[in-house]
Protein backbone atom coordinates (compact mmCIF):
# COMPACT_ATOMS: atom_id res chain seq x y z
CA UNK A 1 0.00 0.00 0.00
CA UNK A 2 3.24 2.15 -0.23
CA UNK A 3 4.37 3.60 -3.51
CA UNK A 4 8.25 5.13 -3.67
CA UNK A 5 8.11 8.93 -3.24
CA UNK A 6 11.19 10.75 -4.08
CA UNK A 7 14.68 10.61 -2.21
CA UNK A 8 13.55 6.87 -0.93
CA UNK A 9 10.77 8.22 1.53
CA UNK A 10 8.05 6.23 1.31
CA UNK A 11 4.23 7.93 0.33
CA UNK A 12 1.63 6.13 1.95
CA UNK A 13 -1.20 5.81 -0.44
CA UNK A 14 -4.54 4.27 -0.08
CA UNK A 15 -6.80 2.26 -2.06
CA UNK A 16 -10.59 2.89 -1.67
CA UNK A 17 -10.57 -0.55 -0.83
CA UNK A 18 -7.81 -0.60 1.44
CA UNK A 19 -9.17 2.44 3.71
CA UNK A 20 -12.92 1.16 3.91
CA UNK A 21 -10.95 -1.08 6.36
CA UNK A 22 -8.69 1.16 8.88
CA UNK A 23 -11.65 3.77 9.34
CA UNK A 24 -12.51 2.23 12.83
CA UNK A 25 -8.87 2.91 13.54
CA UNK A 26 -8.96 6.40 12.13
CA UNK A 27 -11.64 7.50 14.16
CA UNK A 28 -10.47 6.00 17.45
CA UNK A 29 -7.16 8.07 16.60
CA UNK A 30 -5.24 4.56 16.27
CA UNK A 31 -2.95 4.50 12.89
CA UNK A 32 0.49 5.85 13.13
CA UNK A 33 1.54 9.24 11.29
CA UNK A 34 1.94 7.95 7.70
CA UNK A 35 -1.06 5.84 7.92
CA UNK A 36 -2.85 8.82 9.61
CA UNK A 37 -1.82 11.53 6.83
CA UNK A 38 -2.39 9.24 3.73
CA UNK A 39 -5.89 8.56 5.38
CA UNK A 40 -6.59 12.67 5.05
CA UNK A 41 -5.06 12.78 1.86
CA UNK A 42 -7.13 10.32 0.47
CA UNK A 43 -10.26 11.94 1.94
CA UNK A 44 -9.32 15.28 0.34
CA UNK A 45 -9.52 14.19 -3.42
CA UNK A 46 -12.22 10.98 -2.86
CA UNK A 47 -15.38 12.35 -2.36
CA UNK A 48 -17.14 8.58 -2.30
CA UNK A 49 -14.66 7.53 0.39
CA UNK A 50 -15.50 10.80 2.77
CA UNK A 51 -19.47 9.90 2.40
CA UNK A 52 -18.31 6.28 2.93
CA UNK A 53 -16.71 7.71 6.87
CA UNK A 54 -19.89 10.50 6.92
CA UNK A 55 -21.95 6.62 6.67
CA UNK A 56 -20.26 4.75 9.29
CA UNK A 57 -19.97 7.67 11.70
CA UNK A 58 -23.49 7.70 11.38
CA UNK A 59 -23.90 4.23 11.69
CA UNK A 60 -22.30 4.60 14.91
CA UNK A 61 -24.34 6.91 16.37
CA UNK A 62 -27.63 5.41 15.32
CA UNK A 63 -25.84 2.38 17.24
CA UNK A 64 -26.25 3.86 20.04
CA UNK A 65 -29.73 4.90 20.06
CA UNK A 66 -30.07 1.36 20.98
CA UNK A 67 -33.25 1.00 23.48
CA UNK A 68 -32.81 -1.70 25.93
CA UNK A 69 -34.15 -3.84 28.97
CA UNK A 70 -34.11 -2.25 32.33
CA UNK A 71 -33.65 -4.87 35.81
CA UNK A 72 -36.92 -5.89 36.26
CA UNK A 73 -38.81 -4.23 39.23
CA UNK A 74 -38.27 -7.05 41.81
CA UNK A 75 -34.51 -7.07 41.36
CA UNK A 76 -34.06 -3.38 41.18
CA UNK A 77 -35.71 -3.78 44.89
CA UNK A 78 -34.04 -6.54 46.26
CA UNK A 79 -31.05 -4.63 45.25
CA UNK A 80 -31.42 -1.41 46.66
CA UNK A 81 -32.92 -3.63 49.88
CA UNK A 82 -29.06 -5.50 49.39
CA UNK A 83 -27.23 -1.64 49.59
CA UNK A 84 -29.44 -0.62 52.52
CA UNK A 85 -29.02 -3.63 54.44
CA UNK A 86 -25.20 -3.12 54.42
CA UNK A 87 -25.28 0.68 55.31
CA UNK A 88 -27.62 0.45 57.97
CA UNK A 89 -26.54 3.93 59.29
CA UNK A 90 -27.84 5.97 56.36
CA UNK B 1 -28.19 12.74 48.45
CA UNK B 2 -26.91 13.52 45.11
CA UNK B 3 -29.39 13.69 42.20
CA UNK B 4 -29.14 12.73 38.63
CA UNK B 5 -31.76 12.97 37.07
CA UNK B 6 -31.01 12.70 33.10
CA UNK B 7 -27.27 13.78 33.84
CA UNK B 8 -24.06 12.20 33.36
CA UNK B 9 -22.44 10.58 36.17
CA UNK B 10 -19.94 12.07 38.57
CA UNK B 11 -16.27 10.89 38.65
CA UNK B 12 -15.18 8.16 40.25
CA UNK B 13 -13.93 9.24 43.47
CA UNK B 14 -17.28 10.66 44.07
CA UNK B 15 -19.18 7.52 43.30
CA UNK B 16 -16.83 5.32 45.41
CA UNK B 17 -17.05 7.22 48.47
CA UNK B 18 -20.91 7.78 48.29
CA UNK B 19 -21.47 4.33 47.64
CA UNK B 20 -19.06 3.52 50.34
CA UNK B 21 -21.13 5.88 52.75
CA UNK B 22 -24.13 4.27 51.90
CA UNK B 23 -25.45 6.88 49.50
CA UNK B 24 -29.05 5.09 47.76
CA UNK B 25 -29.32 7.72 45.51
CA UNK B 26 -25.74 7.41 43.82
CA UNK B 27 -26.35 3.20 44.17
CA UNK B 28 -29.98 3.59 42.14
CA UNK B 29 -28.24 5.95 39.66
CA UNK B 30 -25.77 3.37 38.82
CA UNK B 31 -28.18 0.69 38.69
CA UNK B 32 -30.34 2.69 36.18
CA UNK B 33 -27.34 3.88 33.85
CA UNK B 34 -25.45 0.32 33.65
CA UNK B 35 -27.52 -2.44 34.47
CA UNK B 36 -29.17 -2.15 30.81
CA UNK B 37 -25.93 -2.10 28.87
CA UNK B 38 -24.73 -5.18 31.56
CA UNK B 39 -28.31 -6.94 30.71
CA UNK B 40 -26.94 -7.06 26.86
CA UNK B 41 -23.53 -7.78 27.81
CA UNK B 42 -24.52 -10.69 30.23
CA UNK B 43 -26.91 -12.44 27.41
CA UNK B 44 -24.24 -12.83 24.81
CA UNK B 45 -22.54 -15.32 27.33
CA UNK B 46 -25.62 -17.12 28.96
CA UNK B 47 -28.89 -18.61 27.19
CA UNK B 48 -32.21 -16.47 28.59
CA UNK B 49 -33.17 -13.25 29.58
CA UNK B 50 -33.84 -14.37 32.89
CA UNK B 51 -30.58 -15.77 33.37
CA UNK B 52 -28.63 -12.93 32.25
CA UNK B 53 -30.90 -10.72 34.79
CA UNK B 54 -29.74 -13.27 37.45
CA UNK B 55 -25.96 -12.67 36.60
CA UNK B 56 -26.57 -8.77 36.52
CA UNK B 57 -28.40 -9.64 39.72
CA UNK B 58 -25.34 -11.29 41.54
CA UNK B 59 -22.66 -8.62 39.70
CA UNK B 60 -24.51 -6.06 41.97
CA UNK B 61 -24.61 -8.03 45.03
CA UNK B 62 -20.53 -8.65 44.14
CA UNK B 63 -20.23 -4.78 43.53
CA UNK B 64 -22.39 -3.93 47.07
CA UNK B 65 -19.63 -6.50 48.82
CA UNK B 66 -16.56 -5.53 47.21
CA UNK B 67 -17.06 -1.85 47.15
CA UNK B 68 -14.64 -0.88 50.34
CA UNK B 69 -11.96 -3.27 48.60
CA UNK B 70 -12.06 -1.52 45.45
CA UNK B 71 -8.71 -0.46 44.58
CA UNK B 72 -9.44 2.16 41.64
CA UNK B 73 -6.38 0.29 39.59
CA UNK B 74 -9.73 1.15 36.46
CA UNK B 75 -12.34 2.80 36.46
CA UNK B 76 -15.19 1.60 38.28
CA UNK B 77 -17.50 0.99 35.52
CA UNK B 78 -14.42 -1.19 34.13
CA UNK B 79 -14.27 -2.77 37.31
CA UNK B 80 -18.73 -3.65 38.04
CA UNK B 81 -18.00 -4.93 34.06
CA UNK B 82 -15.54 -7.23 34.83
CA UNK B 83 -16.89 -8.78 37.65
CA UNK B 84 -20.56 -9.05 35.17
CA UNK B 85 -17.99 -11.11 32.56
CA UNK B 86 -16.63 -13.35 35.10
CA UNK B 87 -20.03 -13.99 36.38
CA UNK B 88 -21.62 -14.31 33.10
CA UNK B 89 -18.85 -17.08 31.59
CA UNK B 90 -19.06 -19.11 34.57
CA UNK B 91 -23.03 -19.55 34.28
CA UNK B 92 -22.48 -19.74 30.95
CA UNK B 93 -20.13 -22.90 31.43
CA UNK B 94 -22.86 -24.18 33.36
CA UNK B 95 -24.94 -23.95 30.27
CA UNK B 96 -22.72 -25.52 28.34
CA UNK B 97 -22.48 -22.35 26.51
CA UNK B 98 -19.19 -21.41 25.95
CA UNK B 99 -17.82 -18.53 23.63
CA UNK B 100 -15.03 -19.28 21.76
CA UNK B 101 -13.06 -16.40 22.95
CA UNK B 102 -9.63 -17.42 21.83
CA UNK B 103 -10.68 -19.06 18.34
CA UNK B 104 -10.73 -16.77 15.51
CA UNK B 105 -14.52 -16.43 14.73
CA UNK B 106 -13.40 -14.40 11.42
CA UNK B 107 -11.33 -15.43 8.84
CA UNK B 108 -9.33 -12.58 8.41
CA UNK B 109 -10.91 -11.34 5.19
CA UNK B 110 -11.99 -7.90 4.48
CA UNK B 111 -15.34 -6.50 5.90
CA UNK B 112 -16.60 -4.67 2.99
CA UNK B 113 -17.17 -7.27 0.00
CA UNK B 114 -13.82 -6.81 -1.91
CA UNK B 115 -16.18 -7.15 -5.32
CA UNK B 116 -17.46 -3.67 -4.66
CA UNK B 117 -14.05 -2.25 -5.87
CA UNK B 118 -12.31 -2.09 -9.02
CA UNK B 119 -9.56 -5.13 -9.49
CA UNK B 120 -5.87 -4.60 -9.95
CA UNK B 121 -6.34 -4.92 -13.73
CA UNK B 122 -8.11 -1.38 -13.51
CA UNK B 123 -7.18 2.16 -14.49
CA UNK B 124 -7.83 2.87 -11.23
CA UNK B 125 -7.46 -0.63 -8.84
CA UNK B 126 -9.18 -0.77 -5.19
CA UNK B 127 -11.44 2.33 -6.36
CA UNK B 128 -15.22 2.20 -6.10
CA UNK B 129 -16.85 0.47 -8.87
CA UNK B 130 -20.37 2.19 -7.72
CA UNK B 131 -19.68 4.57 -5.17
CA UNK B 132 -21.84 4.48 -2.12
CA UNK B 133 -25.44 6.31 -2.45
CA UNK B 134 -26.62 8.73 -0.11
CA UNK B 135 -28.60 8.35 2.94
CA UNK B 136 -32.30 9.83 3.39
CA UNK B 137 -31.87 11.78 7.18
CA UNK B 138 -34.09 9.44 9.21
CA UNK B 139 -36.19 12.63 10.37
CA UNK B 140 -39.44 11.01 10.38
CA UNK B 141 -40.34 8.94 13.09
CA UNK B 142 -41.44 6.01 11.54
CA UNK B 143 -38.33 5.43 9.86
CA UNK B 144 -36.00 6.32 12.84
CA UNK B 145 -38.03 3.71 14.65
CA UNK B 146 -37.55 1.57 11.39
CA UNK B 147 -33.85 2.14 11.69
CA UNK B 148 -33.63 1.32 14.96
CA UNK B 149 -35.37 -2.37 14.79
CA UNK B 150 -33.41 -2.97 11.80
CA UNK B 151 -29.69 -2.01 13.84
CA UNK B 152 -31.53 -4.60 17.05
CA UNK B 153 -31.52 -7.40 14.69
CA UNK B 154 -28.05 -6.79 12.86
CA UNK B 155 -26.53 -6.95 16.39
CA UNK B 156 -28.21 -9.84 17.10
CA UNK B 157 -26.97 -11.60 14.03
CA UNK B 158 -23.83 -10.62 14.70
CA UNK B 159 -21.34 -13.60 16.38
CA UNK B 160 -20.98 -12.89 19.91
CA UNK B 161 -17.42 -11.46 20.42
CA UNK B 162 -18.18 -8.73 17.92
CA UNK B 163 -21.77 -8.28 19.34
CA UNK B 164 -20.36 -7.47 22.66
CA UNK B 165 -17.20 -4.98 21.61
CA UNK B 166 -19.95 -3.03 19.78
CA UNK B 167 -22.47 -2.89 22.74
CA UNK B 168 -19.68 -2.10 25.44
CA UNK B 169 -17.69 1.00 22.68
CA UNK B 170 -21.07 2.05 20.71
CA UNK B 171 -24.40 1.50 22.67
CA UNK B 172 -22.79 1.95 25.92
CA UNK B 173 -20.04 4.68 25.26
CA UNK B 174 -16.73 2.62 26.83
CA UNK B 175 -13.37 3.67 25.30
CA UNK B 176 -11.49 1.14 23.58
CA UNK B 177 -8.85 1.19 26.94
CA UNK B 178 -11.91 -0.01 28.93
CA UNK B 179 -12.93 -2.38 26.30
CA UNK B 180 -9.69 -4.29 26.52
CA UNK B 181 -9.55 -4.37 30.23
CA UNK B 182 -12.82 -5.62 30.72
CA UNK B 183 -12.42 -8.16 28.20
CA UNK B 184 -8.89 -9.06 28.17
CA UNK B 185 -8.44 -8.04 24.66
CA UNK B 186 -5.89 -6.76 22.98
CA UNK B 187 -6.44 -3.03 21.35
CA UNK B 188 -5.73 -5.21 17.56
CA UNK B 189 -8.20 -7.39 18.51
CA UNK B 190 -10.97 -5.46 20.16
CA UNK B 191 -10.67 -2.87 16.61
CA UNK B 192 -10.41 -5.65 14.56
CA UNK B 193 -14.45 -7.07 16.04
CA UNK B 194 -16.05 -3.24 16.40
CA UNK B 195 -14.56 -2.65 12.68
CA UNK B 196 -16.57 -5.77 11.41
CA UNK B 197 -19.25 -5.28 13.45
CA UNK B 198 -19.89 -1.60 12.31
CA UNK B 199 -19.16 -2.32 9.12
CA UNK B 200 -22.00 -5.23 9.35
CA UNK B 201 -24.43 -3.08 10.36
CA UNK B 202 -23.65 0.17 8.21
CA UNK B 203 -23.97 -2.68 5.28
CA UNK B 204 -27.42 -3.17 6.43
CA UNK B 205 -28.64 0.20 7.02
CA UNK B 206 -26.99 0.67 2.77
CA UNK B 207 -29.72 -2.39 2.22
CA UNK B 208 -32.35 -1.05 3.83
CA UNK B 209 -31.90 2.78 2.94
CA UNK B 210 -31.65 2.03 -0.55
CA UNK B 211 -34.97 -0.34 -0.93
CA UNK B 212 -36.68 2.74 0.72
CA UNK B 213 -35.14 5.21 -1.77
CA UNK B 214 -35.67 2.73 -4.71
CA UNK B 215 -39.47 2.55 -3.27
CA UNK B 216 -40.41 6.30 -3.66
ZN1 LIG C 1 -11.70 6.50 -2.00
Amino acid sequence: MGTEGKAGSVVKRFTCGELVEVVTAYLDDALDEPDRAAVESHLARCADCGLYLDQFRATVRAVADQPGEQLSQPVRDRLMAAFKARHPSS
Amino acid sequence: MASFAGGALPPDHVIVSALRAGDEAMFAALLDTWSRGMLRVARSYVSTDDSAEEVVQDTWLAVIGAIDDFEGRSSVRTWVYRILVNAAKKRGLRESRTLPWSALEFDGGPGVDPSRFHGVDAGLPGSWKVAPAAWPTPENQALAAEVRGLIAEALAELPPRQRIVITLRDVEGCTSEEVCDILDISPANQRVLLHRARTVVRDRLEGYFRSVMAAE
